[in-house]
């Protein structure tokens, strides 16, 4: 049976087209939730997210009412940070989220900053979504007017300030520690944790950073309760998640389901399939960060659970966004250009990451401009290991952050799925070189 | 340059936000950018004296970000897409096709860039960061025309608004619904 989307976070943006305008808003039940919530007891909004079991959406996928209730309890102020700089690749579902329905985000962080004590609130925007800017900037200026932002919020005597920090095109702050950084003024470089931004993040501040879509969905958690939430979904992934579905498929787009559909489901059913009656050849299911599926049944009748696609293939489902590719596609391309942007966007702090991404980059420049020799793929793999030893997943790492083994997954997907191509094609462009004498060192 | 009396004030009214003055680099760095079109040391010098660090410091956190141009660009900065799904859907064609058409243009600098989180209107670009989607490479210079001559309205080379009805935003709504 053909599935369909469950919208709760996208619901109000499917009824209205003009949901940024705050009328529109609360003639949809707008900031009702965030009303009711000010009248709650805080730690019991924490506990109802905890029982919701809501995880993390922005890809780390770590349970949100745990993050929050590592906040010191006593150690004031706390801030609460949205992380909207999405970059990772193929993800859109937040810049969507706040272009179309920018109260939701405020909404929710009214619920979540009152939950966690905190009365200031930082949005992280990623610079170059200057529409997502401008639609927030004036959301936020109209909730100020109507009073759902500011001080003693609807009579509850709760205060709440919020800003909203323009990033200027760095990935790497979409880490959380280098999105700290770069809030207060630095390069965007992440920080050896401990201490966990929780005991001292922004500012030295306890903190806690969460993903738009986390924040969005907290008022619905609210409504509902946190238990009627857990009902949705499967195993430890409850509830609703969008899937940013991109690349061969014949309907592109946002797609808002609940957990544990297959990606059959959501790639046929929801996306349209694939383009020109098409197979897909591979698909990456989590971001550019996550390892490669390909087109098998095996694969494609996965569910969409967290943890299972982890310990049965060693994919994540990350950020939500599901490259699609079909028959059309060489892999080794676009494993070059996911490594020419980890590459791009290493911010050079450890050694390993910073020089070995550059190393992947070059070596998969030449396999994919028919440049390549037999033993490029087994090099690749051993700089691989010295980013991320054992090329396992779930990744163990020799730097700060993530990025560096986020850059492996795709050569260790080529080794695993495309190792007989590879070597094909690579043995055929090292014979012709040799034949014709065009075999000195590649200049990359 | 430094800035002007009116941006100087929206400046200090910017470093108030913020618990930190430090933490006012970013937002003052596309201040001066809309003024003047890029990130010059004369800017970044009054950013430090406002935010009370040293230039160094300054133009240190301001080097590490790509959006900030410490040389002067066109007036429309054009970015293009040629991250993993505009790869195979014609972004690095996009890209060829507009680098050729001005190379020579001073107005018009065209740039590569990583995933601009738009991908289900892959291959899409940003003429000052104003998306443009699903386009042939044709089409890619029909719109910078149409920028060129003043038939659309352009941003700031920071991404600023400079009129306000550009925010009902008719390029980004077209398709954006996913899942009908």
């Amino acid at each position: 049976m053909a599935v369909s989307e469950t919208r709760i976070i996208t619901r109000r943006m499917n009824e209205s087209d003009d949901n940024h305008n705050i009328d529109t808003y609360i003639s949809l039940g707008g900031y009702e939730v965030a009303k009711r919530a000010l009248r709650m007891n805080p730690d019991d909004i924490v506990e109802s997210v905890k029982t919701s079991g809501l995880r993390g959406r922005g890809g780390g996928g770590f349970p949100t009412g745990m993050k929050w209730s590592f906040l010191p309890p006593d150690l004031f102020p706390r801030y609460l940070v949205i992380n909207a700089d999405e970059g990772e690749p193929s993800t859109f579902k937040d810049h969507m989220l706040i272009v179309r329905d920018p109260h939701q985000l405020i909404e929710g962080i009214i619920c979540s900053a009152y939950a966690i004590k905190s009365n200031k609130a930082f949005i992280y925007l990623r610079g170059e979504l200057a529409l997502a800017y401008d639609r927030l900037s004036t959301a936020l200026e109209q909730a100020k007017q109507k009073g759902f932002v500011g001080n003693d919020i609807d009579g509850s005597g709760f205060d709440l300030d919020i800003v909203i920090h323009r990033g200027a095109g760095a990935y790497i702050c979409g880490e959380e520690t280098a999105l700290i950084e770069s809030l207060e003024g630095e390069r965007g470089m992440p920080r050896l944790r401990p201490p966990f931004p929780a005991i001292a993040g922004l500012y030295a501040k306890p903190t806690v950073v969460n993903n738009v879509e986390t924040i969005s969905t907290v008022p619905h958690i609210i409504d509902m309760g946190g238990d009627k939430y857990a009902e949705l979904g499967v195993n430890k992934s409850t509830g609703t998640r969008i899937f940013s579905v991109s690349g061969h498929v014949n309907k592109p787009g946002n797609y808002e389901v609940e957990l544990g559909i297959t990606f059959r489901q959501l790639i046929n059913d929801l996306a349209g399939g694939i383009r020109n009656n098409g197979k897909v050849k591979f698909f990456i299911p989590g971001g550019g960060s996550s390892q490669w599926l390909t087109g098998s049944d095996e694969h494609l009748d996965c569910p969409l659970d967290m943890d299972e696609v982890g310990t049965r293939f060693g994919v994540m489902l990350g950020s939500g966004a599901v490259m699609v590719y079909d028959q059309s596609t060489d892999p080794i391309l676009v494993a070059w250009r996911l490594a020419k942007f980890y590459a791009h966007e290493s911010c050079g702090k450890c050694t390993p990451c910073r020089e070995g991404t550059g190393w992947l980059e070059k070596v998969l420049y030449r396999m994919s401009h028919g440049q390549g020799r037999e033993i490029d793929l087994d090099m690749l793999l051993d700089v691989g290991d010295n980013i991320s030893p054992g090329l396992n997943a779930p990744f163990s790492q020799t730097t700060i952050c993530p990025l560096g083994p986020s850059s492996v997954s795709c050569v260790v997907s080529l080794n695993k799925f495309f190792r007989d191509e590879v070597l094909r094609r690579c043995k055929s462009s090292q014979s012709e070189a040799e034949m014709t004498g065009n075999n000195e060192e590649v200049n990359v | 340059m430094a800035f002007t009396q009116e941006n100087r004030e929206k400046a200090l009214a910017i470093v108030e936000k913020y618990p930190y003055t430090k933490s006012a680099i970013l937002p003052l760095a596309h201040l001066a950018q809309d003024q003047d079109g890029y990130l010059s040391e004369d800017a970044m010098r009054e950013i430090a004296e406002i935010v009370q660090v040293s230039p160094a410091e300054v133009q240190g956190t301001c080097s590490f970000y790509t959006m900030f141009k410490r040389k002067p660009v066109g007036k429309l900065l054009v970015s293009v897409c040629t991250n993993v799904t505009c790869l195979v859907l014609g972004g690095p064609e996009i890209h060829e096709t507009l680098s050729n058409k001005y190379a020579l243009d001073e107005d018009v600098t065209i740039e590569e860039v990583e995933c601009l989180a738009k991908c289900d209107g892959a291959p899409c670009f940003q003429v000052n960061y104003e998306f443009i989607e699903k386009v042939s490479p044709q089409d890619a210079i029909d719109v910078v025309e149409e920028y060129k001559s003043g038939e659309r309205v352009a941003r700031t080379v920071s991404g600023t608004l400079t009129d306000s009805s550009l925010i009902e935003g008719p390029t980004l709504q077209k398709g954006q619904k996913g899942g009908e």
